[in-house]
C-alpha cells in the first residue's frame, strides 16, 4: 500500500488529467489577445506534460496493483476502476503523447491549433473512460465524448477536401451507429430492468423477453464494432483515416479502436457472459464469424492498395480481426485469462507500432513525398534512422520478431488455438502471411528500389522524428520486456473473468 | 554464460559494422566473426554434455532465466548444447566467417549494410541451435528471415525481389503452420507443465501426459501436430514438393548468401524435424515411417534428376542440395544408431561441402561473369587452383572416401539399411543409393563441359587467376570437408552420445 491514503476518486486521476488538460489549452488559447497566436511550443508542452501526467499515473496505479484485487466503484457503480481500466489508460495515453509531439511538426502551419490540441485531449478522456465504463449509461457517454470530438479532429484540414469528405463520411455512420446503440441499450433496459453491468447479468433471463434481449445484445455489438472498425461495420475507417490528418489517423487506429475494443471485453463478459446468454445469442459464434471476415477482408484489401496511408487503414482492420480472437476463443474450454489478456497485449503493443507506422506516413507527407509505395522508393538513403524504424514497425505488425508484435500476435494465436479453435488460428495465420506481402512492399520501396524522384528534404522535424523513434524503440524493447507487460495483462483478464 | 556471450558479441558487431564505412566493413566483419568462430572452438573444447539436451539432463553451457510469465506457462531464455547442437554451431561460426571474406570480391556496394546484416544472420541461427524454450527458439527461427530477406532483395541477381518475397512469405506461411500444430501440442499437454522448455515438453510427452483438445483424442491430436510440424520444417529443409522457393532464392541470391542459405539455412529444417517431430513424436514418426521414406526418396532422386536438368551451376548446386536433405530424412526415419548419427552428421557435412560448392561457382563467377554450363569450357588451364577445390567439392559430394561426404552417406547407408523401423528399408536404402549415381552423372558432366576441354568462354571476360581472398576461404572450407572425411570421430562421438537416447525411444536398435 501507498504510505498517503489516496481518496477513491483518485483512481480517475488519468482521465482527469486529460480532461484537465483540456480545458487548460481552451484556457491558454482564449487568453491570447490575438486569436491564433499562441505559441505552438507552449501548446505541445502543455499537451505533453498531460499526457505524460496520465501515462505516469496509469503505470504508478498498474504497479501499485490500484484497483486490481478488488474494483474500485465509483458513483454508485457506475464507474471503475480495475487493472483493464489502467491497461487501455496506458495504451491512450502512450498513443496520446507520441500524438501530441508529432503534432507539433505536422499542423505547424495551419490554423486553430489550441482547438485541436484540447479536442484531442478530450476524445482521448472519452477513451480513457471507456476503460472504466460500468454501466450502459456512462458507456453511451464515454463513447460519445470520444467520439464527438474525433469527427471534428478528422476533418481538421478543411481546405482539404479528402479531410472534409472523411470527417462528414465519419460522422453521418458514426451518428448511426451511436443511434443503433443507443437503441440496443434501451432493448436491454427493457429486458432487464437495469443499466449497470452486474445488473444486467443478474437480470437476464432466456426465458423471458428473449427476442428483445437477443436484438439488443446484437445491436450494442453493433455499435461496438463501429468503433472498432469490424467488417461490416468498417466503411468508414478507409476514408476517415486516409483524409484526416496522420496524426489523428495514428490515434484514431490505435488508441480509439483499443478503447472500443476494451469496452467490448467488458460489456460481453461482465453484462452478458456467454453462459446466461447462450441460449438467447450466441456471441461466441457471431465474433466468430466476424473475426474470420475481419482478417480476411482487411488483409485482402490491404493487399491491393496502392496508398500506403490506405493500407495500413485496411491493415489496422485486419488487427482489428486479430484482436476480435480475444472475445471469439472465449470457450467454455478456454484458458479465458489467456485469451483476453492476450487481446489486450496485442492491443497495447499494436498501440506503439501502428502509430509508429502511421506517423511515418506523416514524416512523408510533411516531406511532400507522395502517398504511393511508389513515391517511398528509395527513400531510406535520405532517411535511414527513420526508415529503420518504419521497418521494424512494418516487420512487428507482419508478426516478425523484430519487435514485440511477433509476441502478442502468436501468444493470440496459440490462445485461440487453446481454446479449441485452431481453425481460426489458420485463419488468422494465412491473414498474416499476407499481410508480410505488402508489409514487406513498403520495406522493399523503402531500401530496395532505386529513388524514383528527387527528394527535397531539407529540414528533419524534431517532434516528429521523436515520435517515431520512441515508437520503435518501444516496440523494440517490448519484445524482451514482455513479461512486464503480460502479467498485468493477463491479471486484469483474470479479474474480469 | 558463454553462448549468450557469443550472441552478444555477433549482435554487437552487426551494430558496429552497420554504422563502419563501406570501405573497411568487409574487413571489420571478417575480424568481428572471428570472436564467435574461436568462441565456438573454446566451446567445443570445453564441451561436457553427454546426452540429449531434450531427453536427458543438463546440456552443456545451460542458461535458464525467467522471460515472461504467460497464465500457467513461463517462458525462459533457456539455451545449452548437446551434441547435435555443438557442431551444427561450429558449422555456422565457419561458414559465416568464410563467407564474409568469400563476400569481399562481389559485394561492391551498401557494404556495411551487408556484413551488418549477415552478422545478425549469425546471432540468429546461433540462437537456434542453441535455444532450448519454444518461444525462445520460435524467436530466432523467425529472426532469420529479416535479414536472409534484405541479403537477397538487395545484393541479389535480376529478379531477387520475387525470389526474396517468395522465400519470405512461403518460409513465414510453414512457420505459422508449424506454431499451430505445436502449440496444439502444448495445450494438448494441459497442466503437465508449466513452461515451454522443449525438454520439458518433451519428457512430458514421454510420460504420456497428453490430453485432448478441442474434440481430439491424444491419438489424433499427435498426428495432426505431426503433420503441420513436419509440413512447417519440410518447407525449410526443402522437400520435394515444398521445395519451389529453393532454386529462386539460390539463385538470386549473391553467392556468400547462397553459402549460408546452403550451408546452414537448410540445416534448420532438417535440426528441427530431428528436435521436433522424431524425438518428441517418435510414435507417429515410427508409425508413418513408410510415408516418410517414400518422402525421403523422392526428394532423393527427384532433386538429383531436377540437378541433371540444369545449366545453371548454381541451380544444380541448389537442387542437389534437395536431393542430399532426403538422405538426412532417410537416416532420421531408420532410427538406428548410424542411421539418426549419420543423418545428423550429414547436415554438417552438406553445410560443409555446399557452402563449399556454391563459394567455388562464386568465385569462377567473378571471373567471367557467368554460370552457365554452356558459355564456358576448359577453366582449368586459366584457374588451376580455383578449378582444382572445385574437382576436389564435386568429388565430396559423390562420396569420395576421405571426405566428409562420404563418411556422412556411408554412416546413414549402415544405418537405413537394417532398420526394423522402417519395414521394407533395404528396398528404400538401395532407391536412394541410386541417387548417389545421378549425383555422379551431373557433377562429373558439369565438370567436363565446363571445367576441361579446350579454353572458351562466351562472356567477354579476362580471365585469370582468382584473387588469394577468394582462394583461402575455399581452402579453408575443403580443409574442413577433408578434416571430418578422415576423422568423423571429430563430432560423430558426441553426435552418437546425443542420438542415442532417441533411438530408444524409436525402438531401433
Amino acid at each position: 500500500m501507498a504510505a498517503i491514503e489516496l481518496p477513491t476518486w483518485a483512481a480517475l486521476a488519468p482521465a482527469l488529467i486529460l480532461a484537465a488538460t483540456a480545458l487548460v489549452l481552451f484556457l491558454i488559447d482564449s487568453i491570447e489577445s490575438e486569436p491564433d497566436t499562441t505559441s505552438p511550443v507552449l501548446l505541445t508542452a502543455v499537451g505533453l506534460a498531460g499526457a505524460l501526467g496520465a501515462l505516469a499515473f496509469n503505470v504508478w496505479y498498474l504497479i501499485a496493483d490500484t484497483g486490481q484485487n478488488a474494483p474500485i466503484e465509483l458513483f454508485g457503480g457506475q464507474l471503475m476502476v480495475d487493472g483493464m481500466t489502467l491497461v487501455l489508460g496506458t495504451i491512450v495515453a502512450s498513443v496520446l503523447a507520441l500524438v501530441v509531439l508529432a503534432s507539433y511538426d505536422y499542423i505547424a502551419d495551419d490554423p486553430y491549433q489550441a482547438e485541436y490540441f484540447s479536442l484531442l485531449f478530450l476524445a482521448a478522456t472519452g477513451m480513457t473512460l471507456l476503460g472504466s465504463v460500468d454501466s450502459f449509461v456512462t458507456a453511451f457517454l464515454a463513447l460519445e465524448l470520444s467520439s464527438l470530438p474525433s469527427y471534428a479532429l478528422v476533418a481538421y484540414l478543411k481546405d482539404n477536401q479528402g479531410s472534409v469528405e472523411a470527417g462528414l463520411k465519419y460522422f453521418l455512420i458514426g451518428a448511426l451507429s451511436s443511434a443503433i446503440f443507443a437503441y440496443g441499450i434501451s432493448l436491454i433496459y427493457g429486458a432487464t430492468g437495469s443499466l449497470q453491468f452486474d445488473a444486467v447479468a443478474a437480470a437476464v433471463d432466456p426465458t423471458a423477453l428473449p427476442g428483445i434481449l437477443g436484438v439488443g445484445i446484437v445491436m450494442v455489438a453493433g455499435g461496438v464494432a463501429f468503433k472498432t472498425a469490424i467488417v461490416p461495420f468498417h466503411f468508414w475507417a478507409p476514408e476517415a483515416y486516409e483524409g484526416a490528418p496522420t496524426p489523428i489517423s495514428a490515434f484514431l487506429s490505435s488508441a480509439s479502436k483499443a478503447a472500443g475494443f476494451i469496452l467490448a471485453f467488458r460489456i460481453f463478459t461482465t453484462a452478458f457472459p456467454i453462459e446466461a446468454v447462450a441460449t438467447t445469442i450466441d456471441w461466441l459464434v457471431l465474433f466468430q464469424a466476424l473475426a474470420v471476415v475481419t482478417m480476411v477482408l482487411g488483409n485482402f484489401a490491404a493487399a491491393t492498395q496502392e496508398s500506403v496511408k490506405r493500407m495500413l487503414a485496411y491493415s489496422s482492420i485486419g488487427h482489428a480481426g486479430y484482436v476480435l480472437i480475444a472475445l471469439a476463443a472465449l470457450t467454455p474450454t478456454a484458458n479465458a485469462d489467456l485469451v483476453l489478456g492476450a487481446g489486450m497485449l496485442h492491443l497495447l503493443v499494436y498501440g506503439f507500432m501502428n502509430t509508429g507506422a502511421f506517423l511515418f506516413v506523416g514524416l512523408a507527407e510533411y516531406w511532400d513525398v507522395g502517398r504511393t509505395f511508389e513515391d517511398y522508393n528509395g527513400l531510406a538513403q535520405e532517411a535511414p534512422i527513420a526508415s529503420v524504424a518504419m521497418t521494424i514497425f512494418l516487420f512487428s505488425l507482419a508478426g516478425l520478431p523484430v519487435g514485440a508484435g511477433f509476441l502478442s500476435k502468436y501468444v493470440l494465436f496459440g490462445a485461440a488455438v487453446g481454446a479449441g479453435l485452431w481453425w481460426l488460428a489458420a485463419v488468422g495465420a494465412i491473414a498474416s502471411a499476407l499481410s508480410l506481402f505488402y508489409y514487406a512492399r513498403v520495406v522493399k520501396a523503402l531500401w530496395i528500389e532505386e529513388p524514383s524522384q528527387d527528394f527535397e528534404i531539407d529540414t528533419y522535424p524534431v517532434g516528429l522524428y521523436a515520435a517515431i523513434i520512441v515508437a520503435a524503440v518501444v516496440t523494440v524493447l517490448l519484445l524482451p520486456g514482455f513479461g512486464l507487460v503480460s502479467e498485468d495483462a493477463i491479471a486484469a483478464a483474470g479479474a474480469l473473468l | 554464460m558463454l553462448l549468450e556471450a557469443l550472441l552478444v558479441s555477433v549482435l554487437l558487431g552487426a551494430g558496429i559494422v552497420a554504422v563502419a564505412p563501406n570501405r573497411y566493413a568487409g574487413k571489420l566483419a571478417a575480424a568481428i566473426s572471428l570472436v564467435p568462430l574461436l568462441g565456438s572452438f573454446y566451446l567445443w573444447s570445453a564441451f561436457d554434455g553427454a546426452s540429449n539436451a531434450l531427453l536427458g539432463t543438463n546440456p552443456a553451457f545451460e542458461t535458464t532465466i525467467e522471460w515472461i510469465s504467460l497464465a500457467g506457462y513461463q517462458l525462459q531464455w533457456h539455451v545449452g548444447l548437446d551434441g547435435v547442437s555443438l557442431p551444427l554451431v561450429i558449422l555456422t561460426t565457419i561458414l559465416t566467417t568464410t563467407a564474409i571474406v568469400s563476400a569481399w570480391t562481389p559485394i561492391d556496394e551498401r557494404q556495411s549494410q551487408f556484413y551488418a546484416l549477415v552478422l545478425l544472420l549469425e546471432a540468429g541461427l546461433l540462437g537456434v541451435f542453441g535455444a532450448l524454450d519454444f518461444f525462445l527458439w520460435f524467436v530466432f527461427w523467425e529472426v532469420v528471415l529479416v535479414p536472409m530477406y534484405f541479403l537477397i532483395a538487395i545484393w541479389g541477381g535480376p529478379r531477387r525481389k520475387y525470389a526474396a518475397i517468395k522465400f519470405f512469405v512461403y518460409t513465414n506461411v510453414a512457420s505459422l503452420v508449424m506454431f499451430i500444430g505445436f502449440i496444439a501440442l502444448v495445450f494438448g499437454l494441459g497442466d503437465s507443465i508449466t513452461t515451454l522448455g522443449l525438454p520439458e515438453i518433451t519428457q512430458a510427452l514421454q510420460a504420456g501426459e497428453l490430453t485432448g483438445l478441442a474434440g481430439l483424442g491424444p491419438g489424433a491430436l499427435k498426428g495432426a501436430a505431426f503433420i503441420a510440424m513436419f509440413a512447417g520444417f519440410a518447407v525449410k529443409v526443402p522437400m520435394v514438393p515444398f521445395h519451389t522457393w529453393l532454386p529462386d532464392a539460390h539463385v538470386e541470391a549473391p553467392t556468400p548468401v547462397s553459402v549460408l542459405l546452403a550451408g546452414v539455412l537448410l540445416k534448420m529444417g532438417t535440426y528441427a524435424l530431428l528436435r521436433f517431430n522424431f524425438t518428441m513424436l517418435p510414435d507417429v514418426a515410427k508409425a508413418n515411417a513408410e510415408i516418410i521414406a517414400i518422402f525421403a526418396v523422392v526428394s532423393v532422386i527427384y532433386g538429383a534428376l531436377l540437378a541433371l536438368a540444369q545449366r545453371d551451376l548454381k541451380r544444380i548446386v541448389a537442387y542437389s542440395s534437395i536431393s542430399s536433405m532426403g538422405y538426412v530424412l532417410l537416416g532420421l526415419i531408420a532410427y538406428t544408431a548410424h542411421g539418426v548419427g549419420g543423418a545428423t552428421f550429414q547436415m554438417v557435412s552438406h553445410g560443409f561441402i555446399s557452402g563449399l560448392m556454391f563459394m567455388t561457382v562464386g568465385v569462377i563467377y567473378n571471373q567471367t561473369h557467368t554460370r552457365m554450363v554452356g558459355d564456358m569450357s576448359g577453366l582449368a588451364d586459366r584457374m588451376p587452383v580455383t578449378v582444382g577445390i572445385f574437382v576436389a567439392a564435386a568429388f565430396g559430394y559423390m562420396g569420395l572416401p576421405l571426405m566428409s561426404g562420404f563418411a556422412a552417406e556411408v554412416l546413414i547407408f549402415l544405418g537405413a539399411f537394417p532398420s526394423t523401423v522402417l519395414p521394407g528399408a533395404p528396398i528404400f536404402t538401395a532407391l536412394a543409393m541410386f541417387g548417389i549415381v545421378i549425383v555422379a552423372g551431373y557433377l562429373l558432366l558439369a565438370m567436363q563441359r565446363t571445367l576441361f576441354g579446350p579454353f572458351d568462354l562466351e562472356t567477354d571476360y579476362e580471365l585469370g587467376r582468382a584473387p588469394v581472398q577468394d582462394v583461402a576461404p575455399l581452402v579453408v572450407l575443403l580443409a574442413c570437408v577433408i578434416a571430418l572425411g578422415v576423422a568423423p570421430d571429430l563430432f560423430y562421438g558426441m553426435i552418437q552420445d546425443a542420438v542415442s537416447p532417441i533411438l530408444a525411444l524409436g525402438g531401433g536398435a
